[in-house]
């Protein structure tokens, strides 16, 4: 394989993964605050769907990207109530959601199946997109590419850098200290996770948008699910999160590559097609595997490395927050 | 700063839990405040520091009615709680718990609230690393941080909650030192507590509540006695034990290795006779719980050898234990010990071991009135374990454990209890040792490990010491050794 080979294949990489991206970081930042969003598959299913209806309808992507957050966001805001005000379980809201999205996009999605749409136009870095393979695969790209390396490093940035990151840290982790401490628990939860559920739909219609053009029935093939799964891969760390997100884009292009290999032409497409999501259970059963755990703790050192690749969940993911 | 409670009412549901509650404590001095559990002090501190209203009364601070909505308002205008379980963020560093809560800017100027920690440190001579995690903190340490924190923010009312408990003797006189310290510089300390030595060693002025009202207040001079005369109406006197006879051994251990992720305790040997009671002293988290669920049969050891009653136990499942009589009692009674959810008949048939496929109820409730009356538990068949307090659970639990138990595993047995209910645990201990039960416990409490105990273990850093003669132990050589000292 030569070197034009690699970096395009890099390139590629980086732009198809960037919805997951999204995703990851968007859960990240309501688990962050305590909640999880289960409903990710169906969020991203129907943003994909209702960004392609709008880009489809009016010409316009600003629109689009813009429709298929506040979708993204609306149905966060419904797992926040539910879970906030109404203290329901949020694994049961988060799935029945998924169940309900998915079929409201194709219920919806009919008028759009395989019709040509507008798709986002590729944009290269002036300057930049000239420096031999760094160019290649980080600026020759286009702006929801760009946008995703600046949300992973903008969310970074605010959860670990920022006093308001701070306090959403402990709020995760310990509501009851947080409130102790001045913070309003709850109505910082509901903003996080609806921030978090704009930007899951973002990368919806980033999917519809560029990575898969157009609309089909199940268009985004489960992603939402893989998004869940890498959110736990990263340890709840924004950045080791995309990293997630690129291995999972990387399994799948090798395993594209993979089915060029005369040696493979007799094995099924199908398990090429689905080799990527076997191999991110092996990788989330290796990053919470308690035997493994125990393998590693073994010396100072190899417990040091294992501890900085293996995040534990916020303290209070998943349980709802009372004043007394 | 002056502080002054005026005719305080709280009612949870049908409980007075503050009943026309009035005391004034003077700027500049360490107040008790004693009870037992269930008394109310809890329930006035909370008040006191915003987490929960008050029905009815006044609040002054320095004269002024003052009206707080959450512990935020409350500690701007100076009230400050240390929890007994200190209300931090553990996966934080110090630094960064030092700066939760403060009005900075968005990003925060982390050099100087370093600065600032570590000016507020050396005052008080604390050695707090500003980017160690909280997790890796003692108990005692974590109390340290959240001073200065709160002195940082502008606290001159120092609510402490029971915060002897956990932390270890020279933490502790260290702790008292620097409650001495504030209050010489003018802070209000209110020292909630039900251990009387701690109250008698440092309070100038005690008040003492009993039901939701105050019933007494003493002013040094005064001694324990007086203090337990409020606290209960009556005096105990401290039984003198019956000797008992070491048995066969039931537990034997030899060079055993417990460890978990973050803790091993290498080189454990003991023999536990049959009605002998071993104490397991050391700061919480020292390996106690480790060697307690080793010897349950719940947890296996690194490495080692157990037997019970002479046999080898390595490697055998939990129900091998039960079998050959092995009680374990855990500390974590609703998360461990009980179900909740279910009632107290329910656990009584769950902790039968019968093979029968049909519960036959009437028996079953009758069985479980019997229980409830021998045990003197407050409630009904019916009752669900969690609607209990934590007396009566312990009660349950040791309800349910079977009768001819050889080997007693008891975790914290009467850790949150008044000293009516715990008197009550160590007597049915006792009985159960008569019956020739060995008994190894762990507890946090000094004076009950040298009460009961005939042989103690200490546990510290890591390493577990020959075990010394409960008789022959003073509280200040168990101390030192708890803190590390000698071993």
């Amino acid at each position: 394989m030569d070197t034009n080979l690699i970096v395009l294949t890099l390139a590629s990489v980086l732009a198809d993964s960037s919805p997951l991206v999204f995703a990851v970081i968007g859960e990240t930042l309501g688990e962050k605050a305590g909640i999880t969003n289960l409903s990710l598959d169906g969020t991203i299913l129907l943003s994909a769907m209702v960004g392609f209806a709008v880009a489809f309808t009016t010409d316009n992507l600003y629109l689009a990207f813009l429709a298929a957050m506040l979708v993204g966001a609306s149905v966060a805001s419904i797992v926040a109530f539910s879970s906030i005000v109404l203290k329901l379980d949020q694994i049961a809201v988060g799935f029945v959601l998924t169940m309900l999205c998915a079929d409201l996009s194709t219920f919806f999605g009919n008028p759009y199946v395989r019709k040509p749409g507008p798709a986002v136009p590729h944009l290269a870095m002036p300057g930049l997109g000239e420096i031999p393979v760094i160019g290649k695969i980080f600026f020759d790209q286009n702006a929801v590419v760009y946008l995703s390396l600046l949300v992973i490093l903008a969310v970074w940035w605010w959860i670990y850098k920022t006093q308001p990151g701070l306090q959403l840290q402990s709020i995760g982790e310990r509501p009851a200290a947080a409130f102790a401490r001045g913070a309003n628990v709850n109505a910082q939860r509901f903003v996080y996770t609806v921030l978090g559920g704009a930007l899951v739909g973002f990368g919806g219609a980033a999917y519809s948008l560029f990575v898969k053009l157009g609309w089909s029935y199940h268009h985004t093939s489960g992603i939402g699910w893989i998004a869940l799964a890498v959110v736990i891969f990263g340890g709840w760390h924004p950045i080791r999160g995309a990293i997630g997100a690129y291995i999972f884009g990387g399994l799948q292009s090798l395993s594209g590559l993979a089915q060029s290999v005369p040696a493979f032409a007799n094995v099924p497409t199908q398990v090429f097609q689905t080799a990527p999501f076997a191999l991110m259970i092996v990788a989330l059963l290796l990053v919470s595997n308690q035997a493994i755990d125990r393998f590693f703790s073994g010396s100072p050192i190899s417990r040091k490395v294992w501890q900085s690749l293996r995040g534990a969940p916020p303290g209070a993911l998943g349980t709802v927050f009372e004043q007394e | 700063m002056r502080l002054e409670f005026q005719h305080i009412h709280k009612h949870f549901g049908a409980v007075h839990a503050n009943n026309d509650i009035s005391f004034t404590i003077e700027a500049g001095t360490i107040h008790g405040l004693l009870g037992e559990n269930g008394a109310g002090k809890s329930t006035l501190m909370k008040i006191l520091s915003g987490f929960i209203r008050r029905d009815a009364g006044e609040i002054r601070l320095d004269g002024h009615a003052v009206e707080f909505k959450n512990p935020a308002e409350a500690l701007h205008l100076g009230v400050g709680m240390l929890h007994q379980d200190p209300l931090d963020v553990p996966p934080l560093s110090i630094l960064d718990n030092f700066l939760l809560g403060r009005q900075t800017r968005l990003i925060q100027d982390r050099s100087a609230a370093r600065a600032d920690l570590q000016t507020l440190s050396q005052r008080f001579g604390f050695d707090l690393d500003p980017d160690a995690p909280v997790a890796s903190l003692t108990v005692g340490e974590r109390q340290q941080l959240e001073i200065v924190r709160l002195l940082s923010r502008g606290a001159r009312v120092l609510i402490f909650d029971e915060p002897t408990t956990g932390i270890s003797l020279p933490q502790k006189v260290k702790l008292f030192e620097t409650l001495r310290l504030l209050a010489q510089q003018g802070m209000t300390i209110i020292f909630v507590t039900h251990k009387l030595a701690d109250a008698e060693d440092l309070c100038e002025q005690v008040t003492v509540l009993r039901l939701g009202r105050v019933v007494g207040q003493v002013t040094r001079p005064f001694t324990s006695a007086q203090l337990v005369q409020l606290m209960f109406g009556q005096t105990f006197a401290t039984r003198e034990r019956a000797a008992v006879a070491p048995g066969e051994p039931v537990l034997e251990l030899r060079d055993l290795c417990v460890a978990d992720y973050r803790l091993r305790v290498p080189h454990i040997t003991l023999t536990a006779r049959a009605g002998e009671i071993i104490g397991l002293a050391g700061i919480e988290g020292s390996g106690q719980r480790l060697l307690l669920r080793a010897c349950a049969g719940l947890d296996a050891p690194v490495a080692g050898e157990i037997r019970i009653a002479g046999a080898k136990m390595n490697r055998q499942p939990y129900r091998a234990f039960l079998a050959r009589g092995v009680g374990y009692l855990p500390a974590g009674r609703l998360e461990e010990g009980l179900v909740a959810g279910l009632n107290l008949t329910e656990h009584f048939i769950l902790a039968r071991r019968t093979r029968e496929w049909l519960v036959n109820w009437n028996a079953a409730q009758n069985h479980a009135r019997a229980r409830i009356a021998e045990f003197n538990i407050r409630g009904d068949p019916a009752s669900r374990v969690e609607s209990l307090s934590g007396g009566n659970q312990q009660r349950a639990l040791l309800a349910l454990l079977p009768l001819d138990l050889k080997l007693m595993l008891l975790e914290h047995p009467t850790r949150g209890l008044d000293i009516e209910s715990t008197l009550w645990v160590w007597q049915q201990l006792l009985e159960r040792r008569q019956r020739g039960a060995a008994i190894l416990f762990s507890s946090a409490d000094l004076d009950e490990i040298l009460e009961y105990s005939d042989r103690i273990l200490v546990f510290s850093g890591g390493r577990v010491a020959q075990a010394l003669e409960g008789r022959e132990t003073s509280a200040q050589q168990l101390g030192e050794l708890i803190g590390g000292k000698g071993l």
